[in-house]
C-alpha cells in the first residue's frame, strides 16, 4: 500500500482583507488570522479518503515555515494525517522562500519517507504561485497530475481527471506520482473535537532545511509590495434605462 | 572599447550571464490546428524583454500552427517538434524537449502564457534547470525585474529574479496581443530526441463546447453567481451574451452549485479576465472573485443587496432583483439590437418577452 506525503502551508486566512505594509516590504502578517491553505485542506482530505478506502497506508503531513506552522500540522493531524514533519524556516529566510525550495524539501522527504504519492494543493492563496507540485515532479522525475478534480487508484496506476481551460482532461500515470488538488476534488471535513485531542498525541518531527541538504538561499529579491490601483468610485443607477444609456455613452453596447 | 570589453566578458562566460542581448523562447500553446490567442499576448511580453524571440511549436501534426506563428512580427525563429510523443501536450514529454532546446540555444528567458497548460508545464522545466520560476506576471520592468500580483490581486509585488535563466508565465490580459502577420521567419526542426514519456499517458479530453467567444479573450463577459438560483436561469445570461457577442462566466458559488461547468469560473483560482465590459449578475463579489475580474475596463453589477462588495468595484451598479431588472435589461437591449433588423435578434426579443410574461413584467 502506498505512503502519502502531503504538503500543507500556513497562510493568511482566505477571508481576511490583507493590508500592505507602509514601507512596501510586504503585507502585514502579525496579529492576522492564519489558517491552512484551502487547497491543502483538500489535499489532506483526499489522502485521508484514500486511507479510508485502504489505498493508502500512512499519511505524513509536512509544513515548511515558522514555529506557528505546527498549528497547521496539528490541523492536518486532526483531519486524519498520521504524523507530521515541521521543517522550520523563519525570519528573512522565510520572506524569500520560494516553491523551488519547498519542492526540494518535499522531494527529499518523499525519498526519505519512502512515499509513493505526494499530494499538495494546486496553489497557495498568498503567493498564488501554482508551482510546487510541478517542481516536485520535475525534481523526482515522477509523473504529475496537476489541478486534479478526481483521482482513482488501481494497483500501481492512477487515473486522474484534471481541470483544464476548456473543460476536463483524463490522464493515466504510474506510481510514484505527484498530484495537486483543485477545488472540485472534494469537500474537506471539519476536525472534530475528539480528533483534535487525539492529534495532540500524534508525533511531529522537527527538522531544518540543512538536515535535508537543501539550500534555501534567496532566488529572488523583493523590490516592493504595493497596494493595487484603486478603482474610481462607480455610480448606482436607478433603473435599466439609465444603465443602458450609460453603457451606450461609453460605447459598450 | 566598451563594446569590445563586453564581448570579451561574454565569450568568457559560457552561460551568457553578461550577454548583451536577451534571447527568449516562447512555448506556443495550440491544439494542433490553431494557435491560442494567449500565445500572441506572450509574444508581446517577449518583445518587451527585448532581443531575439524564438517560438517553440510542439505537437502532433502541428505544421499549420508553426506556419501561422512564423508570420508573427518580431519572431526570429520557429522551432517545430512534431511527434506522437506530444499527444495531449503532457509536461512529462515537453519538458525534456524544452530542456534540450535550452541546452542548445542558451536562452535567457523561457515564457508561456499563464494558462492551465503553461502552469502545468513551466515549473517542471524550471525544476529541471534548477531555476525558481515566476508565475503570472503582469508587467516587465527590466529583463530581470517583473511585476506580479499576490494575495488574490490585493497586493502587487515587484521582484528581481536572481536566476540565470528567467522562467516566466505571462498573464494574457496584461499584454496586448501581437498579430500573426507582418513577419515571415523560417521554421526549423527543434532538437531531436525520444521524448515520449513512459510515466504518463493522455487518455481523453472532455471540453465544453460553445460557439461563444473564449472567456479569457472576450471583449464582453456576462457572469452569473449564486443569485442566478439555478442552472436553467443561466439561460438568461446566455441569451444576453449571444446578443452582445459576449462570453459567459461564473463565480465559484455558481460552479459549486452545479449551475455551470468549472471552466467558466472567474477568479483567483479560475480564469483571470479583463474584458472591456464585465456584467456581474447575482454575484456578491468575494475577494477571490474580484481577483479574476477587477481589471475589466467597465464593470456593471446587478444585485439586490446594496451592501454587496461587488458594488465597490462596479462602475455602474443596479440594486434590483436580477430576475426583474435583468430581464428588462435583456429585453430593452434586445429591442435596441432588433432595430438592426436581424432575424436572430428578433427571435431573442420574442424569447425574452416570453420570459417577461413568466415573470409577469410585461
Amino acid at each position: 500500500m502506498a505512503r502519502a506525503l502531503v504538503g500543507v502551508k500556513r497562510v493568511i486566512d482566505y477571508a481576511v482583507k490583507i493590508r500592505v505594509k507602509p514601507d512596501k516590504t510586504g503585507v502585514v502578517t502579525d496579529g492576522v488570522k492564519h489558517s491552512m491553505n484551502p487547497f491543502d485542506e483538500i489535499a489532506i482530505e483526499e489522502a485521508v479518503r484514500m486511507k479510508e478506502k485502504k489505498l493508502v497506508q500512512e499519511i505524513i503531513a509536512v509544513s515548511c515555515g515558522p514555529q506557528q506552522s505546527q498549528d497547521t500540522l496539528r490541523t492536518a493531524l486532526a483531519m486524519g494525517a498520521d504524523k507530521g514533519i515541521h521543517v522550520e524556516i523563519s525570519g528573512p529566510e522565510y520572506e524569500t522562500l520560494q516553491p523551488i525550495h519547498v519542492s526540494k524539501i518535499l522531494a527529499k522527504l518523499a525519498q526519505e519517507e519512502k512515499a509513493d504519492l505526494v499530494i499538495v494543493g494546486k496553489q497557495a492563496i498568498d503567493d498564488d504561485c501554482n508551482q510546487t507540485a510541478q517542481m516536485i515532479g520535475g525534481i523526482l522525475d515522477w509523473p504529475t497530475g496537476t489541478f486534479c478534480s478526481k483521482i482513482e487508484k488501481n494497483n500501481n496506476e492512477l487515473t486522474v481527471t484534471r481541470e483544464v481551460d476548456g473543460g476536463l482532461e483524463v490522464v493515466k500515470m504510474k506510481m510514484p506520482a505527484v498530484l495537486s488538488a483543485d477545488l472540485r476534488l472534494n469537500e474537506p471535513r471539519y476536525a472534530t473535537l475528539p480528533n483534535i485531542m487525539k492529534a495532540k498525541k500524534k508525533p511531529i518531527k522537527k527538522m531544518s532545511p540543512k538536515d535535508l541538504g537543501v539550500d534555501t538561499a534567496a532566488r529572488i529579491e523583493i523590490l516592493s509590495v504595493e497596494e493595487p490601483p484603486v478603482r474610481k468610485a462607480g455610480v448606482i443607477v436607478p433603473d435599466v434605462d439609465t444603465l443602458i444609456t450609460k453603457l451606450k455613452e461609453c460605447g459598450h453596447v | 572599447m566598451f563594446a569590445t570589453g563586453l564581448r570579451t566578458l561574454r565569450t568568457s562566460n559560457k552561460y551568457g550571464l553578461l550577454a548583451r542581448y536577451e534571447s527568449t523562447l516562447v512555448i506556443a500553446e495550440h491544439n494542433n490546428e490553431s494557435v491560442f490567442p494567449i500565445t500572441c499576448n506572450t509574444l508581446s511580453a517577449a518583445k518587451k524583454i527585448g532581443g531575439d524571440v524564438t517560438v517553440l511549436v510542439a505537437g502532433t501534426k502541428c505544421d499549420a500552427v508553426a506556419q501561422s506563428v512564423s508570420k508573427a512580427n518580431g519572431v526570429s525563429k520557429v522551432l517545430v517538434a512534431d511527434s506522437d510523443a506530444f499527444k495531449g501536450f503532457l509536461p512529462e514529454a515537453l519538458t525534456p524537449l524544452i530542456v534540450a532546446a535550452q541546452n542548445e540555444h542558451k536562452f535567457t528567458h523561457i515564457l508561456t502564457g499563464a494558462t492551465a497548460f503553461g502552469k502545468a508545464l513551466l515549473p517542471r522545466v524550471a525544476a529541471k534547470l534548477d531555476v525558481s520560476p515566476i508565475s503570472d506576471i503582469i508587467g516587465i520592468k527590466a529583463p530581470d525585474t517583473f511585476i506580479r500580483t499576490i494575495y488574490a490581486g490585493n497586493a502587487i509585488q515587484t521582484l528581481k529574479c536572481k536566476d540565470k535563466v528567467k522562467i516566466v508565465s505571462v498573464r494574457g490580459t496584461a499584454f496586448e496581443a501581437v498579430p500573426l502577420e507582418g513577419g515571415s521567419t523560417k521554421c526549423e526542426p527543434a532538437s531531436a530526441g525520444d521524448f515520449k514519456s513512459q510515466l504518463i499517458e493522455f487518455l481523453r479530453q472532455e471540453l465544453s463546447k460553445s460557439d461563444r467567444p473564449e472567456l479569457t479573450s472576450a471583449k464582453v463577459i456576462v457572469s452569473g453567481g449564486r443569485g442566478m438560483k439555478s442552472g436553467e436561469n443561466f439561460h438568461l445570461l446566455y441569451t444576453l451574451a449571444d446578443k452582445l457577442n459576449a462570453a459567459v462566466g461564473a463565480s465559484r458559488a455558481a460552479v459549486d452549485a452545479g449551475f455551470v461547468p468549472n471552466d467558466l469560473q472567474v477568479g483567483q483560482t479560475g480564469k483571470i479576465v479583463a474584458p472591456n465590459l464585465y456584467i456581474a449578475v447575482g454575484i456578491s463579489g468575494a475577494i477571490q472573485h474580484l481577483a479574476g475580474m477587477k481589471d475589466s475596463k467597465t464593470i456593471v453589477a446587478i444585485n439586490k443587496d446594496p451592501d454587496a462588495p461587488i458594488f465597490q468595484v462596479a462602475d455602474y451598479g443596479l440594486v434590483a432583483d436580477l430576475f426583474k431588472s435583468f430581464t428588462i435589461y435583456s429585453t430593452k437591449y434586445g429591442m435596441i439590437a432588433s432595430f438592426h433588423g436581424s432575424y436572430d435578434t428578433l427571435y431573442y426579443v420574442c424569447e425574452l418577452c416570453f420570459m417577461c410574461e413568466k415573470t409577469k413584467l410585461l
